[in-house]
């Protein structure tokens, strides 16, 4: 619920001249990165970015989120010398046939570069348009395979796929029960039957024998999205015997599932999530002490990182008592890249936009992994997952142990004990 | 039949209706693409209207569950196409029947069972939410993870596999569109026209003199699910990606039915209108708030909502009965 | 599975359905009396929860104490709203009254999201995470005391319904329109008083449904379905069919999710509808309408 914000502090100067210029040495020249140059990007027009969200429908909440990073993204970004942008919002409304209309609108309207939108469905349709449009799209998040499987030219990709996000949690929980010297001999999968819960559900069929792990899954249970009640869940969960509970749900079905977790007495070894919503805000402040204790393993940020100081600090300063979280991080970062393809491009055509996207190299960046880099299909696949876990209401990163900073507290401390 | 299809018909109602058309026909070449994208999506309501107003309209049914017929078209020709390569045109031929069945089975059990009225929309709300969970579950179509159609190159248009601009599903739809309205035309002024209105009117008197009400009632049901069906297909083809959440969901069903309840029910032209009002309506709401730097995610909402209800209380028989009289129209039927 | 679990499950099954029943109650109030197709009424429900939500968050009083103002306020909501609104269109078409509610629920939806935002919100009382031991059984004790308060107002209703005049009057509307007229029953006036008593319904159940889930703004829409799911199974202008149809559509849920898999239980409860709109249209316990 804010209002529209449209950063635009473009300086202006002899645009001009200067762009025809500059679009006329081409692409090979600018990205020489010569000083000259580059002064000249800085006082240039700023970049119109359309920013395409889900504010409204079903994923609001999280939309509104990710315009979070959107937020606080132009003052470290003039921090980083980068070019300014101009933002552009728009609300994809939870829906596909909104989504490709908006698209089309805001390039319409002079976007030259696209970003969003969360959810796979609507990042696909948008794709489809800037595909067709030749203009650059940088997903945000959307953990959907197929949408880099297209032969797209103008479509990427900065997060990971739910093959990549599945890969990872297996890793990292071996690097866990490597260091605490315990692990779990059976778990108890709930997933939630919606695009994501299901994908993982699937993916885990496929990647999880190849990492040999030490526990059995005892019982598979998908749950409606829409569940108004999860007791059923949680007693079936509970009667498989499981020593610990492996999960993909939102937020609104953690709440739940903890509580229920509470009323049946069942304390768990662990919580094993990887997916949303164990770590989010509302989880932390709802729960109190009940909320401690959860793993998530999910797409996250290095807190090492010099960057992800400065985003904490710009985020506790703009939002104080908000975590800095995913959507932040890969929101900010698809800005990010379209900062800094802008200032190597030093152009506003699209087709030198994305490819100066494609070879972008950015090694001081927020999210965990070696940098943003983007492959042939355009999908950064160097990134990698973290292991946080919930602590005193606030989130400290497990693992893997170079972006980590603090130790895994294992196992659970019962809920029965927590005073 | 081409004199059928005129008869009748005020010579200003066919000037303005030749009008529109031309602009339509002519559009691609007149707007943007973003406009163009409006335009298709005003014609793929009009459609889906016109097809629902077949089983309300004229036959008097109540349906709110008719996403389960655009589900059921679009999933049958993505499958066929994803996993066999199989082209749309031949995929209707396996998606058309399979709508029909269901639409079959509803109107069977409904009709066969006299459940009617609120209990029919209840029905129909049912299978198409027992269809929304069970395509949930149905992995061979990708379950709620969804189904995904591999996008080739949009520089060429293939209208055999459905692959191409934005343009050509333009044309597409607006065949549609005008195929289903003449489709409309052609059985209003029929036999079968007057059997509808017949029951509409009084079932028990139609059955009175002799008219097989079953039969006629199912014959609206099976036409209007077959028709959605092919709505399916489109979808299917442009959007190119399917969720059962999505596709099946009741406010898709809802979405489906305000075109022809505001443009006017068992009307020739109110889903037409009515969708093009509907569209009008929410982008122009979109464009005033935003130049009034109102951002607050639902607004747009509460004010299409307040004109719902103006339209609802005023216009109880649609807007296009109100623009007919304004425009010197009469149509012959209400 | 050890045989507490099925007990365990089938006893939260039916505590929640008590509660759904008495949500059904206030449709099966409004549908079997004023015959109006009430597609708001997941809405309004969705509004007593958040008027509970911000009592608590004020003033820290507990839903279930609140329940009655809370009813009182959704009465008012819903006398007014059938005053004005609804009622030129008892007599019109289905459709038309669907569009209106829908357009009703509409707005309803959207202020709700732009004044709470559209984050899940809920109401934490200090026995939100109590369960009772009983034997060995696990009994959650939101859902007892939910569920006893829904008792509670049906055994309430029942009473007013049978004991007072102006509930004989309103079935008297129910059971005969033109009768009632004839004998000079201001019928207006009893359906706007009906629509309010079945706000009130639903507010109350509300009250105590926030104890047990979270709220937010597009909650409304599946308690729709629900309620008319259960007051079609259970019997339209019966009211215990409407508990008797809640507690049954609670167990089945609930015994679904335990014995198959738990995202498709709501198919059983669609099913369970198709086979009694076949079979037995008047519901349960519903007298078959001439």
């Amino acid at each position: 619920m804010t209002k529209t914000t449209r950063t635009d502090l473009a300086r202006k100067g002899p645009r001009v001249t200067r762009r025809a210029f500059t679009a006329g040495a081409g692409a090979t020249a600018l990205l020489a990165g010569t000083a000259p140059f580059n002064i000249i990007q800085a006082q240039g027009a700023a970049l119109k970015v359309g920013v395409l969200l889900p504010r409204s429908g079903a994923q609001a909440g999280i939309g509104q989120d990710c315009q979070r990073g959107v937020q606080v993204a132009a003052g470290i970004l003039k921090d980083l010398g980068l070019p300014n942008l101009q933002i552009m919002n728009a609300d994809t409304e939870t829906n596909v046939e909104v989504a490709r209309a908006q698209a089309e609108k805001l390039i319409n309207e002079g976007a030259q570069l696209l970003i969003g939108a969360f959810d796979s469905g609507q990042s696909t349709a948008i794709a489809q348009v800037a595909e067709q449009k030749g203009i650059p799209y940088v997903i945000n998040i959307a953990a959907a395979p197929p949408i880099t499987e297209q032969g797209y030219k103008f479509v990427f990709r900065n997060f990971p796929v739910a093959g990549t996000i599945l890969a990872d949690a297996f890793a990292n929980q071996k690097e866990i029960f490597a260091a605490t010297g315990s692990a779990p001999k059976s778990v108890a999968f709930l997933h939630c039957n919606d695009t994501f819960g299901t994908a993982m559900k699937n993916g885990i069929g496929a990647v999880m024998p190849k990492f040999d792990m030490p526990y059995k899954i005892a019982e598979t249970i998908s749950y409606d999205p829409t569940a108004r009640d999860l007791s059923v869940e949680i007693a079936k969960a509970k009667a498989t015997g499981a020593d610990a509970l492996l999960v993909v749900s939102r937020l609104n079905d953690a709440i739940l599932l903890t509580r229920e977790l509470v009323k049946q007495r069942w304390s768990p070894m662990a919580i094993l999530s990887m997916g949303p919503g164990w770590y989010e805000d509302q989880y932390l402040k709802t729960l109190g002490k009940l909320g401690d204790g959860p793993l998530s393993f999910v797409p996250w940020y290095d807190p090492n990182k010099k960057l992800s100081k400065q985003l904490e600090a710009a985020v506790a300063k703009a939002f104080p008592g908000i975590n800095v979280n995913t959507n932040h991080v890969y929101t900010f970062e698809a800005l990010l890249v379209a900062a800094d393809a802008y200032k190597r491009a030093g152009s506003t055509n699209p087709t030198a936009l994305a490819d100066a996207i494609r070879k972008t190299d950015i090694k001081d960046n927020v999210s965990t992994g070696p940098g943003i880099q983007f492959n042939a299909k355009g999908q950064n696949d160097k990134l990698r997952n973290s292991a946080i876990q919930n602590r005193g209401g606030k989130l400290v990163t497990v693992a893997p142990k170079e972006a980590s900073n603090a130790k895994v507290e294992w196992p659970m401390k019962p809920y029965d004990k927590r005073g | 039949m081409i004199g059928q299809l005129f008869e009748g018909v005020p010579a200003r109602a066919l000037v303005l209706g030749g009008l529109l058309l031309g602009v339509l026909v002519a559009a691609p070449f007149l707007v943007n693409d973003y406009l163009l994208t409006v335009l298709i999506i005003i014609l793929y309501y009009a459609y889906t209207g016109q097809a629902w107003n077949i089983m309300m309209g004229f036959a008097g049914q109540l349906s709110l569950g008719h996403a389960l017929y655009v589900g059921l078209g679009a999933y049958t020709t993505a499958a066929l196409y994803v996993h066999f390569g199989v082209s749309p045109w031949i995929g209707i031929l396996a998606a058309i029947p399979i709508a029909i069945i269901g639409g079959a089975i509803i109107g069977f059990l409904a009709f066969r069972f006299r459940v009617g009225g609120v209990y029919f929309a209840i029905l129909t709300i049912a299978f198409a939410e027992f269809a929304r969970v069970g395509f949930d579950h149905f992995s061979w179509v990708g379950g709620s993870s969804g189904f995904f159609l591999p996008v080739a190159n949009y520089s060429v248009s293939d209208l055999w596999n459905l692959r191409g601009k934005p343009m050509m599903f333009y044309y597409l739809i607006l065949t549609m569109t005008v195929g289903a309205f003449v489709i409309c035309r052609l059985l209003l002024t029929g036999r079968i026209g007057y059997f509808w209105l017949a029951i509409r009117e009084d079932e028990e008197a139609a059955r009175a003199i002799g008219i097989d009400t079953f039969r006629y009632k199912m014959f609206a049901v099976i036409l209007s699910a077959g028709m959605t069906s092919l709505a399916g297909v489109f979808f299917a083809f442009f959007y190119n990606n399917l969720f059962p959440e999505q596709v099946f969901h009741i406010s898709r069903s809802i979405e489906l039915i305000l075109a022809p309840i505001i443009g006017g029910i068992g009307t020739l032209f109110g889903p037409v209108l009515g969708a093009f009002l509907l569209t009008g309506l929410s982008e122009s709401m979109h464009a005033i708030l935003y130049k009034f730097g109102v951002d607050i995610p639902g607004v747009k909402q509460v004010f299409y909502g307040l004109c719902l209800l103006f339209v609802v209380i005023v216009l109880p028989h649609g807007v296009w009965p109100w623009v007919a009289r304004v425009l010197g129209i009469r149509e012959r039927r209400s | 599975m050890p045989a507490e679990i099925y007990l365990n499950v089938a006893i939260s099954g039916i505590l929640t359905g008590l509660v759904y029943g008495l949500m059904a109650l206030g449709l099966s109030v409004i549908f079997g009396v004023i015959r109006i197709v009430n597609f708001a009424h997941g809405e309004m429900m969705t509004i007593g929860m958040y008027i509970a939500i911000v009592i608590f968050s004020a003033f820290k009083l507990d839903p279930l104490v609140m329940m009655v103002p809370i009813a009182a306020v959704l009465f008012v909501f819903g006398y007014a709203l059938q005053a004005s609104l609804i009622n030129p269109f008892i007599n019109r078409p289905e459709h038309s009254q669907f569009m209106l509610l829908v357009a009703i629920a509409l707005i309803m939806v959207n202020v709700l999201l732009i004044i709470f935002g559209p984050d899940a919100k809920n109401v934490q009382t200090s026995y939100a995470f109590d369960s009772f031991l009983v034997g060995s059984l696990i009994v959650d004790a939101t859902k007892v005391y939910a569920g006893g308060a829904a008792v509670l107002v049906s055994a309430i209703l029942f009473a007013f319904f049978r004991f007072t005049y102006i509930g004989q009057a309103i079935r008297a509307c129910a059971d005969n329109y033109v009768g009632a007229l004839v004998v000079g029953l201001d019928v207006k006036r009893l359906y706007a008083l009906t629509f309010g008593i079945g706000a009130a319904c639903v507010g109350a159940a509300g009250a105590m449904l926030v104890l047990i889930i979270d709220v937010t703004p597009a909650l409304g829409p599946a308690y729709t379905l629900l309620a008319f799911i259960i007051v079609i199974t259970g019997g339209l202008g019966s009211m215990p069919g409407a508990l008797l149809g809640g507690i049954l559509i609670g167990f089945t849920e609930a015994m679904a999710g335990l014995l198959f898999t738990p995202s498709a239980k709501s198919m059983f409860a669609f099913a369970l509808l198709v086979l009694v709109l076949l079979f037995r249209p008047q519901g349960i316990m519903g007298k078959r309408t001439t």
